[in-house]
């Protein structure tokens, strides 16, 4: 190597914050900061600055003066992670007129104070990292972002209230959009409700004109009993199959008048909509108000489908909309971006087996009570036991049932307290029987919410703190003779109690859909350990995903009242609607670029690219990647062997220099070389 | 402290994929999850980016070990390709035992991104395992692994 080489080609500015004391606490700062202008001249690092908050508009500013100032060519900032803050730092140069692909996040943060304890080992660390970045940013070219077009359609899956909330925000600001719900109406569980805390007002009532909204609204193509198959495409241009089963009614016949369902002979419990304690038949709308309003025929339970004959139906339908030989349909549709509301299922109560559910007949479910306290469930609105008929005396509600219990699941289901003080008063309500309430903290943190749980002291609803060990019908006295026994410590007086009551109401919890891993990964997006979906950032970013273009809404993200699925509902759909005026979107220019003189035309990336971008040119017996279809993975760029192919953004001189800088090789080398050269 | 008594402190170089890995470390970060502070990591798009000359490089360039770490198999964000990196990670473990290097010094691991803890828990007993190989035992004037970029040098 000659002597002229020596001299660097960039001139690097290197930026190490303090973050407050989240990096300064472990990491010294001023230490790395010192280090990095001693030993990295060579590297070309003219500048190099610790500073307490690098993303406040004063460190920005520091790094915007310095690139004027000391004519700086690249930039490195040592901070928290690039998934939070690299778009604040690349505008920060941008702005001062640098391309914002000059400047490089290193992680000293997530990936070193926040990871270890060992001050010296994490200092040293950092100043790897911080060498690893400067090593890689000398290598970064000025880049473009590409545009694509946004097509103005969005989908949206699950049609609970955040999911209609969605719908409708989009839809009323002039946009298309198609709403999948897998069942035969909208409204998801909020359509199962009695009445909503804290205000008690009455579900159907508030939710019912949102779901005729949807049904009649011109930019809404509702898309009822069908499921996505499969996502194709990127964010503003994905291809969405789905797939609507039959209903063997005709949609455009049919109005809805219900004598089919009064004719069919064939009762079916209702699992779903009924939450078990009610029945259907086997063509039906869940519920009288259902959008759209055109029944389905279940072929598992229709006597037709199971013996040939019946059609019973289809004789006495007045417009001939029964159609029994329609078949599923398969549609594609195509769409710019993507919510997932698809909501919770309902912890199984049966999994705790000493709380007697399926096994002790008075022992309910919380979306059995929801139905039986409706006017319009299986029991006209009355609060009875399995009989059907006695209304109870004294009832239980147990909270927390498969919730904040390390055997099922850690977290916190979020609605239940409320739920089961709005039990506790529906209870008192309607029979007037003494209502005990089993918790192990009461959680009533929003607005109303405990104001709400005073009013149910006031009613006299008694409180036993502890968490329920046994729910039995061994009775140990005559008191107890006949009864529920709640077996309980009471963690305010510390003594065991048995308290004898006629019926028990489970208060389980909310869990991700049994499905979601399954919906992720057809969309591209992760998981929780638990099931649910991650959001972008847990704090800043609570709708969107890492995927772009597929945002989330309501509980699919998280157990959540109704209040903040709506308001997640409202906030995706902004987002969106903010994509779509722009018309376009930029994405990042990392693509692969094979280079024609170097191919040798062996085909072996062809097959590599999972999108089908890589084409092979026969007349010259090259291959060329197609940009709009290149999502940038890099695995052609790892499999050419003969190096033709480029990976923008993270090219092979980018990491390998990167390793270098990692390892101070870049140092050793300054340190060995002067003396030989 | 004197020399002697320190324990021996790998250096390993870490490549993770954007989407999972790179988030699981993001994760183990956010919950202050504790690890071995021996790894430094290189963001990826992808594991199937992975070219097996950066092993070797970062082998020949005194890390101890390397780990590869991307998502669950299936759940790649561009579907497949972390199958073609584990074929890759398997040729790798080959070429490295035939070169005589110790193949545990090569590590695969599969993190989602909200499987911090494992992220965690995986690099601790990584460091322990490397720690027990000791230094890596390399012939440094051998290590010259030609690689794009340094190819021009090679010539001139
Ligand atoms: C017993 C009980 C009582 C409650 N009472 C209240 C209350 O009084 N007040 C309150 O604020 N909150 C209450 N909640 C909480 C409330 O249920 C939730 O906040 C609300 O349901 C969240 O709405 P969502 O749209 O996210 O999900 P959901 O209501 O679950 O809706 C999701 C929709 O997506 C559909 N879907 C699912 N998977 C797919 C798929 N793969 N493809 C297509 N469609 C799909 C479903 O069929 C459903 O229609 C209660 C919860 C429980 C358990
Ligand atoms: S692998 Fe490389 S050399 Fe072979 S066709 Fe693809 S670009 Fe050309
Ligand atoms: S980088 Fe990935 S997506 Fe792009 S052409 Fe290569 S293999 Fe296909
Ligand atoms: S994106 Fe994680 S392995 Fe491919």
């Amino acid at each position: 190597m000659s002597a002229q080489e020596n001299k660097p080609k960039e001139r690097v500015g290197v930026y190490v914050c303090h973050c407050g004391t989240n990096i300064a606490g472990v990491v010294n700062v001023g230490e790395v900061s010192k280090w990095a202008s001693d030993n990295m001249k060579d590297e070309g690092v003219v500048i190099s600055r610790d500073y307490k908050f690098m993303c406040s508009s004063l460190g920005q500013e520091l790094i915007q003066k310095d690139i004027k100032e000391q004519k700086l060519t690249r930039v490195v900032v040592g901070a928290c992670s690039p998934h939070l803050h690299e778009r604040t730092f690349r505008n920060a140069c941008k702005g001062a007129g640098l391309n914002p692909y000059l400047c490089e996040l290193v992680s000293i943060r997530e990936q070193d104070s926040w990871v270890h304890t060992d001050k010296i080992a994490a200092t040293e660390k950092a100043k790897a990292i911080i060498s690893g970045g400067v090593a890689r940013v000398i290598h970064h070219e000025a880049l473009e972002p590409l545009h694509v077009p946004i097509h103005p359609a969005t989908l949206i899956v699950g049609g609970g209230i955040a999911g209609i909330q969605a719908a409708l925000e989009i839809a009323d600001a002039g946009f298309p959009v198609y709403l999948v719900e897998r069942e035969p109406s909208i409204g998801g569980h909020m359509a199962q409700f009695d009445k909503t805390f804290p205000t008690l007002d009455c579900s159907a009532c508030i939710l019912t004109p949102k779901m005729v909204d949807v049904g009649n609204h011109k930019n809404i193509t509702m898309l009822t009993y069908s499921e996505v198959q499969k996502v194709d495409g990127y964010v503003g241009n994905f291809a969405v199959t789905i797939k609507k089963r039959a209903r063997y009614v005709k949609t455009e016949d049919c109005t809805g008048c219900g004598i089919c369902w009064e004719k069919c002979p064939k009762k079916v419990i209702d699992d779903k909509f009924e939450a078990g304690i009610g029945y259907r038949k086997a063509v039906y709308t869940p519920f009288p108000q259902a959008v759209p309003k055109y029944p389905v025929i279940d072929d598992i339970n229709c006597t037709y489908f199971v013996k040939g004959t019946c059609k019973a139906c289809e004789k006495f339908c007045p417009t001939n909309a029964i159609d029994f030989t329609q078949k599923d349909e398969i549609m594609t549709v195509e769409v710019g971006n993507i919510i997932l509301a698809t909501g919770w299922d309902l912890f199984d109560a049966r999994r705790v087996p000493n709380y007697g559910y399926g096994r002790l007949a008075n022992v309910f479910t919380n979306m059995e009570f929801e139905r039986m306290s409706n006017s319009a469930g299986p029991t006209g609105g009355n609060i009875v036991l399995r009989d059907g008929k006695t209304p109870p005396k004294s009832v239980g509600i147990v909270h927390c049932v498969g919730s904040r219990d390390k055997n099922y699941n850690n977290y916190c289901s979020a609605i239940c307290c409320m739920q089961s003080l709005k039990f506790a008063h529906l209870v008192h309500e309607k029979t007037g029987a003494t209502v005990y309430n089993f918790y192990i903290d009461i959680r009533t943190p929003a607005k109303g919410y405990d104001e709400f749980y005073q009013r149910i002291i006031e009613e006299g609803t008694l409180f036993v703190r502890g968490k329920v060990a046994e729910v039995t019908d061994a009775a140990r006295n005559p008191g107890e003779e006949g009864k529920l026994i709640i077996q309980v410590e009471d963690t305010l007086v510390g003594k065991q109690r048995r308290i004898p009551v006629d019926m028990v109401i489970l208060s389980a919890g909310l869990e991700p859909r049994s499905d979601s891993k399954a919906l992720a990964k057809t969309f591209g997006i992760s998981c929780s350990a638990d099931g649910w979906f991650i959001e972008r950032h847990p704090k800043l970013d609570p709708v969107a995903t890492m995927t772009e273009g597929v945002y989330i809404a309501g509980c699919v993200q998280g157990p959540k009242d109704i209040p903040a699925s709506v308001a997640q509902g409202a906030a995706a759909a902004a987002r969106i609607l903010g994509k779509i005026q722009q018309k376009e979107i930029a994405l990042e220019p990392v693509r692969a670029t094979i280079h024609e003189e170097q191919c040798s035309g062996c085909r072996i990336c062809n097959t590599m690219c999972p999108f089908n971008a890589i084409l092979f040119h026969e007349d010259k017996m090259v291959s060329e990647v197609n940009p709009a279809l290149c999502q940038g993975c890099g695995t052609c760029v790892a499999a050419c062997p003969a190096g033709a192919i480029t990976g923008t953004g993270f090219s092979n001189e980018q990491i390998l220099s990167q390793i270098d800088g990692l390892l101070l090789l870049t140092l050793d080398k300054k340190e060995t070389v002067p003396s030989g050269s | 402290m004197t020399e002697e008594t320190k324990p021996f402190e790998p250096v390993i170089i870490g490549f993770t994929c954007n989407w999972c890995s790179y988030r699981a470390a993001d994760m183990a970060g956010i919950a202050r999850m504790k690890y071995a502070p021996n790894v430094r990591l290189i963001r990826l798009m992808c594991s199937g980016r992975l070219d097996p000359t950066f092993v070797f490089k970062a082998i020949a360039g005194g890390a101890d070990a390397v780990l590869v770490s991307g998502c669950h198999p299936g759940d790649c964000h561009y579907s497949t390709q972390n199958y073609k990196a584990m074929r890759r990670y398997h040729l790798m473990k080959r070429v490295l035992t035939q070169m005589g290097v110790e193949p545990g010094r090569l590590k695969l691991l599969w993190a989602s991104a909200a499987e911090g803890q494992i992220f965690a828990n995986e690099i601790n007993k990584f460091v322990e395992e490397v720690r027990a190989l000791g230094p890596l035992n390399w012939n440094q004037a051998g290590a010259e692994i030609p690689v794009e970029g340094a190819v021009e040098e090679v010539k001139v």
